[in-house]
This record gives structure tokens, C-alpha cells and sequence, in this order.
């Protein structure tokens, strides 16, 4: 780890604007994506400064059809919130089986949608149920938000605040785990709502994408054969020392079909 | 009789009395150690598989904050190489090549992670930061990290001097009565596989503090090391110079080595010597991430194997042509892995008549490559299960039947291989019958059908092992090549009270000995363990011994104990003769209690020892005060473990992916002193090889660059990618060590990786399917099931 500066407000237009004075700075909230890095000197920020200061990012309510989760809510308080599991089970279930336990008692949303690992779980929650990510400035559509790899549409500056969930009326997700890092190989949330049928596919490609032909499947015959019988394309597949781009295309699918079974 | 309640001896079931310590994060291993002064080395390592290195600049590293030196090897002109153990010999009785292999990298660097400068600093961060701003002027070469792709007259050379990358080319068996043996054969089973290269990670990273006392010139090293005698002789001979009386090295808790913390490494000598350089102490630690290139990895063997049977299945012959990969330079017991661990157990717990096997090392851009549990029997046990069953599917034999009648008989020991070894003792049918009781073998079909509902391949599979360890006698050791004897030593040390000290030569880094040698010394003397303490891994404090490897311990290290017990009760009976008027003839000792035969007149060990030490009536005209003993055992033969491992696995059929759902293990250890102490053994020794089953996978490219580099990509098994093990003994003793003990460390690594890719052939017997690599991945299988090429 290289030395930095370490700072803690306690706003959020402190924090914005001690980015805002230093582009070099880093903002840090659970640390369980940072601190490797950081650890790895991948990462040599100026200053780090840290979220969990911040009162208004906290909390975990219900807001008419919506579930609005600050960014700062960790892992396991996702997965044991009786609001959560109430409203989107699945949303619970998956932050369940985020990392390990030591990683969900430090984790939070926000960091997580916020880093748009491709292998992360979170993204295909926030894109497959057409989530709005509240920011420090302005909000912005799931669809709009997951730009590249590592990229969102957040600007240095910008802190993600919270995520607003509109309450499906099923989801269900279902992943397959890379067995070195448990991360995700291929995974598929699948749910059905106010903001229609979605299929948003991660851990396969470079960034969580929805899968249309699925989505357009399932539309018309929501079953999970119809989701199966959907073929993903390899082209854009990530294929690594884990697995061919063949192989998580056609992992897809099947998780596709798992969760659309878990959504019932 | 002197009985200790509950009882603590040989068979009792004792807790280990290490635990505590460990447990409560009390254990004192050698990062918890800071000398006064201390300065923090941290090593600047090649980021290429192979490079020319054309210049090196320290000036603006040398000048940033806190740094005390930086060395390259041109600092190092006055230390030798790192020594290699062993010296295996040509077919043609030439020796094998031994390049140089330099502390810090002269000239080349042959492999990523291969050192090239340290840099001693204040603080291991200043170290660092210096580090990386030193500037080296590499010209990338070309790499080479396959056995096969190396042997290439083409490839890239390793090292300049070395032809063909051919470290050896050795040989072993009758090739003549071999092949007029595959002459005769109604069937010819072919067999081709590779053995995967693994990452060792022990839980505890390597780590080395030297210090240095400029008043007396003596040297300490503390290191994470299985075997501290030897590193102070290979150090201080061949490397630095030292003479052993100067030169201390102490292996505190060492959390576990599985081979990987025999070797000598260059890491200790440079902390060595840097201290005695700057006059103060300097501490490395490796990270996991420096683990991974600097550790010695294991196994990596690319193998053809033929088998010859009669009609009946009878095996007549056996030839094998294997790889071995031993990177880019001998690691301290690489050159014997693939050659006297390996070719030499190709036998198995088979009698076959006729075996040939020839081996060639080869250089390559990798990480050195030597022991890693289990270190040649995994591999030759892996092509020797995996073959079996192949030969029986092929032929039409059942695997069982097969089995039973190629086994060597139970009343045919000692029985004499056709490579070198003599076994003692052994008894693989009951093995077998007991693994396939508990297994449930005879019920499996059902269990397959039941699962073939779930959309699940249910498969069943074994192995019938056998290993040598003990390793083992030194005379015949040294003919065949190594450079150091392989006895072991033992200290009792009876204090005036009773109360009892052992010294041994043997290390523990995990396996329990501080109670299991307590047992023995309980057992036999009758003290209770809580005052019997093993003082081991310190050269300071225990005479020459040969540390910890080769399930050795017990039956080397234990019976160098069980000698100076002997020898204790010897001179204590004379003792009591004395002290109780009568003819030492007549003298009886049972745990603890010296008698006159036939009378009731007896006197406590702790009366001996007490009159050893205070001797005013003593009969000091015939001995010496004190009641120490000294032993020193060379073993006459290797011990041999074996016995019957059985999986069973289910394949998902739409992922391909594998799950171990339970696993059988009957071994014959010799006598066991700790039943609890041997399952945890097996159970940890089985998690490590359903681990190269299923999971681990070292994998460079082509040239030579790490790809699986870090725990992301390497996949270590887990608690959850197990399944409850169901471990048991079947004794027969060892016939030629006093404990009748043979070794239980490495069984479990051994036994359990054929028995789980004959599982998983087995639950693929409707594709086709003949064989599996290791690791068994998901993404594998499902190419299998689907007919696609991998
Ligand atoms: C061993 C291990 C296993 C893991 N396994 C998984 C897994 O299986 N699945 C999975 O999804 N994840 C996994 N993770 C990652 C984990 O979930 C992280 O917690 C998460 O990705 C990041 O959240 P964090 O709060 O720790 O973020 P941090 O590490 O604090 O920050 C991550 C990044 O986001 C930025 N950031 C943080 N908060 C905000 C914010 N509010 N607004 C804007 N930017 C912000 C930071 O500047 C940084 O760039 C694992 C991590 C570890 C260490």
C-alpha cells in the first residue's frame, strides 16, 4: 500500500467536494474492493475518502412500490433485512451469497454497483429489475448506468447515494461460481414488474448486459424452457483459464433457466 | 504396573496438547519474531519467464527514504550457488546437468518471480517503494514452460550450458525381460496422461530473519523450515561459508510445509548474510502473491504408460516414459521426485512381474518444481489407478476382480519388486473388503439410478494404493544419490524429578508431535504427557537430525526415541540394581516402575533419575551421573502405507460441473499411537488431493507466464468443495522399526486422486469415455458430455 491522505466527512457534499478539489482521490466504503488494491499498489490514490460517515446514505426503506437501499447498506444487512426479503427475495438471496462471510459483514451496495466488476452479482440485480440509481447530482436508469468494464456512468465526483428497486412481481436469480474465486462465471437475474420482463446477464461478458431474446422469450411464454431454449451468442463472451466463451454462453442459458425456476 | 488414568499411551485418543497455543494465537512463528535493530529485505523478482538482464540501476532507489543497502548479485561474487541434494545419474552412468543456480539471478533470469536484487530498508515499505524504483534493463527471450515443448531441439534453452533442456535422462527396471514379457501379452492397455503442476500454499507464507552478533560472529537464522539442520548444513557448507558452530538455525511454529519448507531457498541466505554484512538483523516475509513464484510448486509429470496382461488378466508387464518438469532450476530434492519416489512405486500393491520405467527431467521457464506431499507416489499411484482401470474397462475385466488378482499376497512379504523395493508387510484384500463395506459398493447402482432422476451422473470410484515412507535407510539412499544421510535422532532427557524433555530431529509443522512423541515417551515410561515437552527445530538444542518429510517422523524420528528409552532404562536398572542390593538380571522396568523380580521391592523412575542427579549413593565406579540418552536410528528399509480409497461423485449434466459426495478411506499405517491425530492427517491429506482431483491447476502459457498467479485464478479446495470422509485402519506393523509404525502424513494425498477420476470416468460410462484429466473442471466435463474438443 502506498501512504495516503485519509479523510471522513460526514456529508455528502463534503465528500463531493473533496473530490471535486483532488480527481486523485478515492472514495472507499467497505473497502472489500479498494483495499486489495490498494494492497496490490494497483491503485495510488492521493487521498482516500471515506462514505461511512455519511448518515444519509445509510438505510434500508419502502417507498410506496419501491425499495430504496442506501449505498452503504452491507452485504449481510441485505440478506437478513426483513424489508428486503418481503419485498424482493431474490435481491436477499443474492446478497447472501456474495463473497464470504468476512466480505459481507464489510461489503456494501453501493462500492459493489458502483465498481461494476463484471463478475460482481449486484449489477445483474440493479439492471434486471430496472433499477434508478440515486446520485450526489441527479438519477439515473439502470440502463443507462453499466457503461464498459470497471465503467459506470458516475463522474469522478459523483457519489452513488442510494438504489431505488421497483417491487417486482417475481424475480429469481441464479449464478454459477468460478471455483478459484467464487466470483461469478455466468449468472442471470430474471424478474417480472412495473418495468417489465428483464433478463440481465453478468458475470459472462465484459460488462452485465440484458439478454433481449430472452426477455422476449419469456414474454410470451414465461417458463424456463423458453428461457433454455434461448442460445446466447459466444461472440462476446469472456473465455478465460476457467472456462471457454462456448462454455458461458451455453451457461447462460442455464442460469436463465435456474432463475426463472427460482422466481416461480 | 504403574497406570496413568485416563490412559495417554500408545492407542489413546489424547487431544493434542499444541492446540492451545495455536488456538489462541499464542504459536510463535518466525514473523512473530523481531530482532532489536532489525532491517525488512524485500526482493525485486522478474516479472519475465526469460530474460537477458543488460543493466541495473539502483542509484535513485538507493537514495530514497530509509534505505540501509541494495544488493545485486554482483555484491555476491563470495557465496556459492544453491545446492542441490541429490545427484541422479544418466542411463549411460553420466551424472544428470547441474546448472548453477544463483542467489540473485546472474546475468538471466530463467522464470517469473526468479530474484534479481534485495533491497534492506527501514521499514518493508520503504523496501518496497525502493524497490520498485530500481531500474532493470531487461532484453525479453523467448520461453518455454511445457516438458514436452522444452525436449523440442528448437525450443528456447534454459540454460546455455545445458542441451536439449535434458536435466536427466534415467532409467529403471529390466527393459529386456520387460518387453519380452509385452511379447507374450494377450492385451496391451496404452495409457497416456498428465499430472498437474500444484501451488503448495501452505497457510503460513515463507518468511527468514537473520541476525547477526558482531561480538561473537555467530549467525542465527530463524526460518520457516521443516528440516533447520539441513538448511544449516546446505547454507553454511555450500552457500555462505559458516561453520556449522557459528551458524544457528531455529524453525519456530511453522504453519504448515507439505513439503514446500525442505528446500533450501535463497531468500534464507541472503537474510543470512546480509546481517552479518550490515550488523543487523534483517527480516524477509513472502506474501501469498510472492508465494506463488517463489515457493517450489509440485508434481507436473507428462507420462505413456503400457501395460501387458495375459488372457486372464494376469499383469505381466509394465513400461512408462515420463516428463518431469523441474523448472528452471534444481530445487534442493528435485532431481529423486520423479526418479526414487516415483519409478521405484510403480509396483503399487501389484505382482507385477516385469517394470521398466524411464524418466526424463527437463528444464523449463517455470518455478522450481520438488516434494509436494506425497512428492513421486501421488504420481506413480494416479498412472497406476488410473491405468488399472483403464486396462480392465478395455479388456472387459471386472476393476475389482482385476485387482484382487494382480495383488500381491498376504503371505507373500517381504516381497521384492522388480524397482528396488522390498516391502515388509501389507495386507490389500482386507483393506479393500473393509473400504468396500463402508463404502456401500455393492448398493451403488441404486444410488445411480436415484441420482440419473435428478438429471445427476452418479460414479463410483477406487483405488488400491500403496507408498513408501520412512524415508529411509542412508546407505542405500546415498548410493543412489543423495547428498545427506537420512537417519534421525532423539534425546531423553529423565530431570532429577522425573519429569521428561525430548530433543528430536524431526520438525513439526502441524502434525501433532509434541503429543504423539509424548505418547510414545508415556507409554513406555510411564510419565504422564502434560511432563513430557518435545523441544524440536532448533539447532541450538537438538543434536544433527534430518527434520520432517516423507511421513518420516514417527517412524524414524519415533524410533530414534524409542532407542534412547531403551537405553534410559538400560542405565536406570543399574541404577536400581544398586539402590536396591540386587543383580541387575533381576531388575524388571514397566512404565515407570523398576522391580526385583519376584518381589515387592521396587523404586519409581523419578527415584532413579532423582539419585542420577543427586548421587551420593550411586555406584560411580560403573556410571556416570545423569540420566540423558542420546539415540541415533537409520532405518533398514522405507515403511509402506497402503490401502483402499473409494469416491463417489455426482456430475451435473448441464454444467458439467462435479461435487465429491462422500469419500472412504482404509489405510494401513502400522500401528497407530493417535487414532485422532492419523484421521486428521488423512482427512487434511485427502482434502489436498480431491484438491488436484477437482480443483488446483498451476497453468503458465507456452512462454512461460504465470496465468493462475494469485488465489483468483488458482482454486484451492474449500471446506464446502469436500464431503464427509470416512476414515479407518487396517493395521499390519511396519516388521523392521521398533514402533511397528509405517507413517500416515501423506496416505490421504496419495490414495484419493485416482480414486476420484475413476469416479468421475465412471459416472461418464455412457459417453465414451476412457479417461479425464486433472483437474476434473466443470467446464472439461461438459466438453466431454457434449462431444466438443477441449
Ligand atoms: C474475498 C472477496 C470475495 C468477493 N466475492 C464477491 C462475489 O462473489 N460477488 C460480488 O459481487 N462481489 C464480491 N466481492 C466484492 C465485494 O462484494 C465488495 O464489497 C464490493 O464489490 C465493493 O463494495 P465495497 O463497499 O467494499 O467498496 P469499496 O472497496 O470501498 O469501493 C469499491 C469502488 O467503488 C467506489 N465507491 C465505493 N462506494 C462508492 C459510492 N457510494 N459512490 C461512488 N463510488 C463508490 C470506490 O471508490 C472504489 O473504486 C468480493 C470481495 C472479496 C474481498
Amino acid at each position: 500500500m502506498y501512504d495516503f491522505a485519509y479523510h471522513k466527512p460526514s456529508s455528502l457534499a463534503a465528500a463531493v467536494s473533496l473530490l471535486s478539489a483532488d480527481p486523485d482521490a478515492k472514495f472507499i466504503s467497505g473497502g472489500q474492493t479498494l483495499l486489495p488494491a490498494l494492497k496490490h499498489r494497483l491503485n495510488k490514490p492521493t487521498s482516500v475518502v471515506d462514505l461511512t460517515g455519511i448518515a444519509e446514505m445509510r438505510g434500508i426503506r419502502r417507498e410506496g412500490n419501491k425499495l430504496v437501499i442506501g449505498a452503504l447498506t452491507k452485504h449481510v444487512e441485505v440478506a437478513t433485512s426483513a424489508e428486503v426479503k418481503a419485498a424482493i427475495p431474490a435481491l436477499a438471496q443474492m446478497a447472501a451469497t456474495i463473497g464470504d462471510t468476512q466480505v459481507r459483514n464489510r461489503g456494501t451496495m453501493g462500492g459493489s454497483v458502483a465498481n461494476n466488476d463484471p463478475a460482481a452479482d449486484y449489477p445483474a440485480a440493479v439492471l434486471g429489475l430496472g433499477a434508478t440509481i440515486v446520485t450526489s447530482k441527479r438519477k439515473i436508469a439502470a440502463d443507462d448506468f453499466f457503461v464498459s468494464m470497471f465503467t459506470t456512468a458516475l463522474e469522478v465526483d459523483e457519489l452513488l447515494v442510494a438504489v431505488e428497486f421497483p417491487i417486482p412481481e417475481k424475480a429469481g436469480y441464479a449464478k454459477m461460481r468460478n471455483p478459484a474465486s467464487r466470483y461469478v462465471m455466468a449468472g442471470a437475474f430474471v424478474s417480472k414488474g412495473p418495468m417489465g420482463l428483464r433478463v440481465a446477464i453478468n458475470g459472462a461478458a465484459a460488462c452485465v448486459f440484458r439478454q433481449t431474446d430472452m426477455e422476449a422469450a419469456l414474454a410470451s411464454n414465461w417458463s424456463p424452457e423458453a428461457a433454455a431454449g434461448v442460445k446466447q451468442s459466444a461472440d462476446e463472451m469472456n473465455g478465460d483459464i476457467h472456462g471457454s466463451a462456448e462454455y458461458r454462453a451455453h451457461l447462460v442459458s442455464v442460469m436463465a433457466k435456474r432463475a426463472v425456476i427460482a422466481a416461480g | 504396573m504403574n497406570v496413568i488414568t485416563p490412559f495417554e499411551g500408545i492407542g489413546a485418543r489424547v487431544r493434542r496438547k499444541e492446540d492451545l497455543r495455536f488456538l489462541s494465537g499464542r504459536g510463535q512463528y518466525t514473523d512473530d519474531i523481531n530482532r532489536p535493530g532489525q532491517a525488512h529485505a524485500w526482493i525485486l523478482r522478474s516479472q519475465h519467464a526469460h530474460a537477458r538482464i543488460l543493466s541495473i540501476d539502483t542509484a535513485v532507489a538507493a537514495a530514497m527514504p530509509g534505505v540501509v543497502a541494495i544488493f545485486t548479485s554482483a555484491d555476491l561474487t563470495a557465496i556459492g550457488g544453491i545446492p542441490c541434494g541429490w545427484q541422479i545419474h544418466n542411463k549411460d552412468g553420466t551424472p544428470m546437468a547441474e546448472p548453477k543456480h544463483p542467489v540473485l539471478a546472474e546475468g538471466k533470469v530463467r522464470h517469473v518471480g526468479d530474484p534479481v536484487a534485495v533491497v534492506i530498508a527501514e521499514t518493508r515499505t520503504q523496501a518496497r517503494d525502493a524497490g520498485e524504483a530500481i531500474q532493470v534493463e531487461f532484453e525479453v527471450l523467448s520461453g518455454v514452460s511445457g516438458t514436452t515443448a522444452a525436449l523440442d531441439p528448437a525450443a528456447p534453452r534454459v540454460h546455455d550450458d545445458v542441451t536439449g533442456n535434458l536435466c536427466y535422462d534415467w532409467h529403471i527396471g529390466d527393459k529386456a525381460v520387460t518387453d519380452a514379457a509385452f511379447a507374450q501379452a494377450a492385451h496391451r492397455v496404452v495409457f497416456e496422461t498428465t499430472n498437474n503442476r500444484l501451488v503448495p500454499n501452505a497457510m503460513e507464507p515463507r518468511c527468514a530473519v537473520g541476525d547477526y552478533d558482531t561480538t561473537t560472529g555467530e549467525h542465527t537464522l530463524f526460518t520457516t523450515s521443516q528440516n533447520p539442520h539441513v538448511i544449516r548444513l546446505l547454507m553454511g557448507a555450500f552457500v555462505l561459508n559458516i561453520p556449522e558452530s557459528k551458524l544457528r538455525v531455529v524453525a519456530p511454529d511453522v504453519g504448515g510445509g507439505f513439503g514446500s519448507k525442505i528446500y533450501h531457498y535463497a531468500e534464507e541466505a541472503i537474510v543470512t548474510w546480509a546481517a552479518a554484512k550490515l550488523g543487523r538483523a534483517v527480516k524477509w516475509t513472502s506474501d501469498r502473491t510472492e508465494a506463488f513464484v517463489s515457493d517450489a510448486h509440485g508434481r507436473d509429470h507428462v507420462t505413456r504408460a503400457e501395460l501387458a496382461l495375459d488372457k486372464e488378466g494376469t499383469f505381466l508387464g509394465l513400461r512408462v516414459h515420463t516428463q518431469a518438469n523441474m523448472g528452471a532450476y534444481l530445487s534442493t530434492f528435485a532431481p529423486c521426485v520423479p526418479t526414487y519416489l516415483y519409478a521405484t512405486l510403480l509396483a503399487g500393491v501389484y505382482a507385477t512381474p516385469a517394470i521398466y520405467a524411464e524418466v526424463k527431467a527437463v528444464f523449463t521457464h517455470t518455478v522450481p518444481v520438488d516434494a509436494y506431499r506425497g512428492a513421486g507416489r501421488p504420481e506413480a499411484t494416479y498412472l497406476l489407478e488410473r491405468l488399472v482401470d483403464v486396462a480392465a474397462k478395455q479388456c472387459g475385466f471386472d476393476k475389482l476382480a482385476l485387482r484382487r488378482r494382480n495383488f500381491i499376497a498376504t503371505d507373500a512379504f517381504p516381497y521384492q519388486t522388480p524397482v528396488a523395493l522390498e516391502y515388509d508387510s501389507g495386507d490389500y484384500f482386507s483393506t479393500l473388503d473393509q473400504a468396500l463395506e463402508t463404502a456401500g459398493w455393492a448398493d451403488f447402482e441404486a444410488r445411480r439410478t436415484e441420482a440419473a432422476g435428478r438429471g445427476r451422473l452418479r460414479g463410483i470410484g477406487i483405488s488400491t494404493y500403496l507408498e513408501a515412507c520412512g524415508i529411509a535407510p542412508s546407505a542405500v539412499v546415498g548410493s543412489l544419490g543423495a547428498r545427506a544421510g537420512l537417519y534421525e535422532v532423539g534425546t531423553i532427557r529423565v530431570h532429577p524429578t522425573g519429569s521428561i524433555t525430548v530433543l528430536t530431529g524431526s520438525h513439526s509443522h502441524g502434525q501433532g508431535h509434541e503429543t504423539t512423541f509424548a505418547q510414545l515417551v508415556c507409554d513406555k515410561l510411564g510419565v504422564p504427557i502434560s511432563q513430557v515437552d518435545i523441544v524440536h527445530g532448533d539447532t541450538a538444542k537438538v543434536p544433527f537430525g534430518m527434520g520432517t518429510y516423507g511421513s518420516r517422523s514417527l517412524a524414524v524420528g519415533g524410533s530414534a526415541m524409542d532407542k534412547a528409552m531403551d537405553k534410559i532404562i538400560t542405565k536406570g536398572k543399574r541404577i536400581a540394581a544398586h539402590l536396591m542390593e540386587a543383580s541387575v538380571e533381576d531388575i524388571e522396568f514397566d512404565r515407570g516402575t523398576f522391580r526385583v523380580a519376584g518381589t515387592d521391592k521396587t523404586k519409581a523412575l523419578a527415584e532413579i533419575s532423582l539419585a542420577a542427579y543427586v548421587p551420593h549413593n550411586y555406584p560411580h565406579d560403573e556410571l556416570e551421573p545423569g540420566l540423558e540418552e542420546t539415540a541415533f536410528y537409520d532405518p533398514k528399509n522405507f515403511t509402506y502405507p497402503g490401502g483402499c480409497h473409494i469416491a463417489e461423485v455426482e456430475i451435473e449434466k448441464e454444467t458439467g460441473r462435479v461435487t465429491l459426495i462422500n469419500f472412504t478411506a482404509v489405510d494401513d499405517v502400522g500401528r497407530v499411537i493417535n487414532p485422532m491425530i492419523v484421521e486428521g492427517q488423512v482427512q487434511g491429506g485427502i482434502a489436498q488431493g480431491v484438491g488436484q482431483a477437482l480443483l488446483e491447476n498451476c497453468i503458465y502459457d507456452e512462454e512461460g507466464q504465470l496465468l493462475s498467479g494469485s488465489m483468483m485464478d488458482y482454486a484451492m479446495p474449500r471446506a464446502d468443495d469436500l464431503a464427509p470422509v470416512s476414515v479407518a485402519t487396517h493395521t499390519t506393523l511396519c516388521t523392521h522399526n521398533p514402533l511397528g509404525v509405517k507413517g500416515c502424513g501423506e496416505v490421504g494425498a496419495i490414495g484419493s486422486p485416482p480414486a476420484v477420476i475413476n469416479a468421475v470416468v465412471d459416472a461418464l460410462r455412457d459417453y465414451g469415455v476412457s479417461h479425464v484429466e486433472m483437474p476434473a473442471t466443470a467446464p472439461k466435463i461438459w466438453s466431454i458430455i457434449n462431444g466438443k474438443s477441449l
